[in-house]
């Protein structure tokens, strides 16, 4: 069935339709969601295209219902994913955590709206930036990816299944509003050149298999269920047999453990795309439909003759400290352009921690931000004496 | 103790058990673990290839099923167990699932999901353990607590009328719908195993006693008392109207199999409908 399931082509798209192609093309063949703006037509794409690949499709009765049917579907050993936006990602949340600390390779797309609550519906934002990282309750580690075009929908999705059966952890695709409903050139490349990763299974016999110990990569190998292991997977904090165990050491072993395989390897996991950082005295940061403004932005205050860079966050979770830190030791300004009113602007100043000056560019939600406003935050970063 | 551990000699049901994470948490008295007993005899029974059963749990006291039982199991979160179970069962249609959670995880905040799961006639068997509250949190007002009956939340009395679990179930298009009462363990171990066997959504709700809080409170003596209570009122009506089958811990308590009837399930109809497949193709052909 593979030849349906990648789909090889151009095609003018829209970016939920096109995670839609990246999800199948990965090996997805599970979805369960709920309808709503503006991830709608991920499900509505996925309730035909699923059948056509031997998949299922199923909505459920909510979001909560979603994210505990992709966590079973999963544990069955096929690729599985949700969609939705604001409302529905607050009430994913419990669940989100529950396959973190089960570890259950999962995706979760996000097309961002306007919030809180139901926000502004048919618009787009880039609220849920940090509910991204911390939305679930407890401490935990997450890997999140954001997509600025259909076609960076379709390639991050493929890369968000792949990191998620590589990590076993949920990872989240932030998409918004105008990426998902706008319509853009999108390659479906051949089969042969798309890089699919399967997580690992364990070869060990069953008998004192110990399923949560962490693997080569600090990864524990898990079976699938109805593969004989016979294991017990439970959200309570447990052991390396899975085991729940109710002491401070075994707590501090798990979180470990939960915040190590990806922190430990965040050097693989974080992409980063740069434009012109050579020669850059003052860098945007940016991610996202947000990404597009700064280039238009940059290369026009480059004309202009300031030399201006752009770092565009492919991997928004774990976020790329370590770049940010030498480039805050090397620039005069970070500028940081974001649909919300200040989120990810934090990491870029608990990274920078002042040796560089940082300035926001923000915007409550409802529209993109326009190049020209990067632009004069550019200025405004380069004239200003000290931090925000 | 000092010197060599003593051999003990294997229970039979040792196959079907996590010996390793034994003594388990219910406390003495509690029917949770007759109930267990019930269901482990019923799959001894059926001789199933323990590789291909799962149990899916919320959370709760019943919750810790999933824990003790030697096949793949998920504890999952409250009132969550259902949809899980959904995914799983959809992704392998070739695993049998049991779901094993309390009147609180799967009436009140799981409601909606048994609900629909009965509906769409997922093929799950859905055990119910009802002690009338919630035990796991010490004794609060469950959608189960008679009219009138203490709890940690309610204590003048519940000024609720409770839930009749079966039902609700039937009325959602359950296939199989029975009750019983942790005193009636051949019955409930055979209608486990009738339930097991049927391809649908089917439904077992057990009456069990919580003397611990639930007891307690309501100054129902102790565990003994309750099932001698059971004993007193409970009685057997099969084939009646689910309607008709109340709950009263002052008449009758009405047990039996309620419901027993066929109908087509989620995956019949998505071969059907959605993939237009006669019986005879096998186009779901998950790849794993
Ligand atoms: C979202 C959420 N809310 C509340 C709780 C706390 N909690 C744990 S078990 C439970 C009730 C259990 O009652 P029931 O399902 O009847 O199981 P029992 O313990 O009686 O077997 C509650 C409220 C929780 N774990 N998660
Ligand atoms: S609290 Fe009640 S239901 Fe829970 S183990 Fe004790 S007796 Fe059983
Ligand atoms: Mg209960």
């Amino acid at each position: 069935m593979r030849d349906k399931a990648v789909e090889k082509g151009i095609y003018f798209m829209n970016g939920d339709h096109a995670c839609c192609e990246g999800a199948i093309a990965a090996g997805c063949r599970f979805f369960a969601g709920y309808p709503i703006t503006p991830a709608t037509e991920v499900a509505e794409r996925m309730s035909i295209r699923l059948p056509q690949v031997g998949g299922i499709y199923i909505q459920m009765e909510d979001e909560i219902a979603s994210m505990a049917a992709i966590l079973g579907a999963s544990w069955g050993g096929v690729k599985a994913m949700t969609s939705t936006s604001g409302p529905g990602f607050s009430l994913m949340m419990e669940n989100i955590g529950l396959g973190v600390c089960t570890e259950t390779p999962c995706v979760i797309c996000n097309v961002q709206r306007a919030g809180p609550s139901t926000g502004l519906p048919t618009n787009v934002a880039q609220g849920d930036m940090m509910q991204a990282r911390w939305g679930s309750h407890g401490h935990y580690e997450i890997i999140a990816l954001s997509p600025s075009s259909p076609q960076e929908m379709f390639d991050m999705t493929i890369l968000a299944f792949n990191l998620s059966e590589e990590y076993r952890i949920p990872v989240l695709i932030m998409a918004d509003e105008v990426v998902g409903h706008m319509n853009e050139r999108v390659v479906i490349p051949d089969i042969e050149e798309i890089e699919i990763v399967n997580r690992a299974k364990p070869h060990a016999p069953p008998e004192g298999y110990l399923p949560y110990r962490p693997g080569p990569n600090g990864v524990p190998i898990l079976p699938n269920c109805g593969d004989g292991y016979r294991i017990h997977v439970t959200g309570l904090t447990h052991d390396e047999r899975g085991y729940p165990v109710m002491t401070a050491d075994a707590q501090a072993q798990m979180v470990e453990h939960l915040v190590n395989k990806i922190v430990l390897n965040r050097e693989k996991i974080i992409k980063t795309t740069s434009f012109y950082l050579d020669d850059a005295e003052v860098v945007v940061i940016s991610y996202g439909i947000t990404f597009r403004s700064a280039r238009s932005a940059v290369e026009q205050i480059r004309e202009a003759g300031v030399r201006a860079g752009l770092l565009k966050l492919d991997t928004v979770w774990p976020f790329p400290e370590e770049l940010v830190r030498s480039l805050a030791r090397n620039v005069k300004a970070l500028v940081v352009a974001e649909i919300n009113l200040g989120q990810m602007v934090r990491e870029v100043e608990r990274c920078a921690a002042g040796r560089c000056r940082v300035h926001l560019v923000p915007h409550h939600g409802g529209a993109v931000i326009r190049p020209e406003r990067i632009i004069e935050g550019i200025r405004a970063a380069l004239k200003r004496k000290r931090n925000r | 103790m000092r010197g060599k551990k003593r051999e003990l000699p294997g229970h039979p049901m040792d196959r079907l058990l996590r010996v390793d994470r034994i003594p388990h948490i219910w406390c003495s008295g509690c029917g949770i673990g007759t109930i267990f007993g019930g269901v482990l005899a019923a799959i001894q029974k059926l001789d199933i290839d323990l590789n291909k059963l799962a149990m899916v749990s919320g959370i709760g006291c019943t919750g810790r099923m999933a824990g003790y039982i030697k096949v793949d199991s998920f504890h999952t979160t409250h009132g969550r167990a259902i949809p899980f179970a959904t995914g799983l069962k959809l992704a392998r249609p070739d695993i049998k699932v049991i779901v094993a959670s309390g009147d609180g995880d799967l009436f009140a905040i799981g409601g909606n999901h048994l609900i629909h799961a009965a509906r769409r006639n997922i093929d799950m068997t859905v055990i119910c353990v009802n002690n009338l509250n919630y035990g796991m949190t010490g004794g609060q007002q469950a959608p189960s607590t008679p009219l009138g009956f203490k709890t940690t939340t309610t204590p003048e009395g519940s000024p609720e009328e409770p839930f009749n679990f079966c039902y609700l179930a039937a009325a959602c298009g359950a296939v199989y719908v029975a009750r019983w009462t942790a005193l009636h363990i051949r019955l409930l171990t055979n209608s486990i195993a009738e339930a097991l066997q049927k391809k649908g959504f089917t439904f077992i709700e057990i009456l069990c006693p919580c003397p611990s809080v639930f007891g307690r409170r309501n100054k129902m003596g102790n565990a003994l008392e309750t099932l001698k209570l059971y004993h007193d009122r409970s009685v057997i009506k099969n084939e009646i109207d689910p309607k008709e089958a109340g709950i009263d811990l002052f008449g009758e308590i009405v047990v039996g199999k309620f419901v027993d009837r066929e109908r087509p399930t989620f995956i019949d109809y998505y071969r059907s409908i959605v993939c237009h497949e006669t019986p005879e193709d096998n186009v779901i052909r998950i790849a794993r």
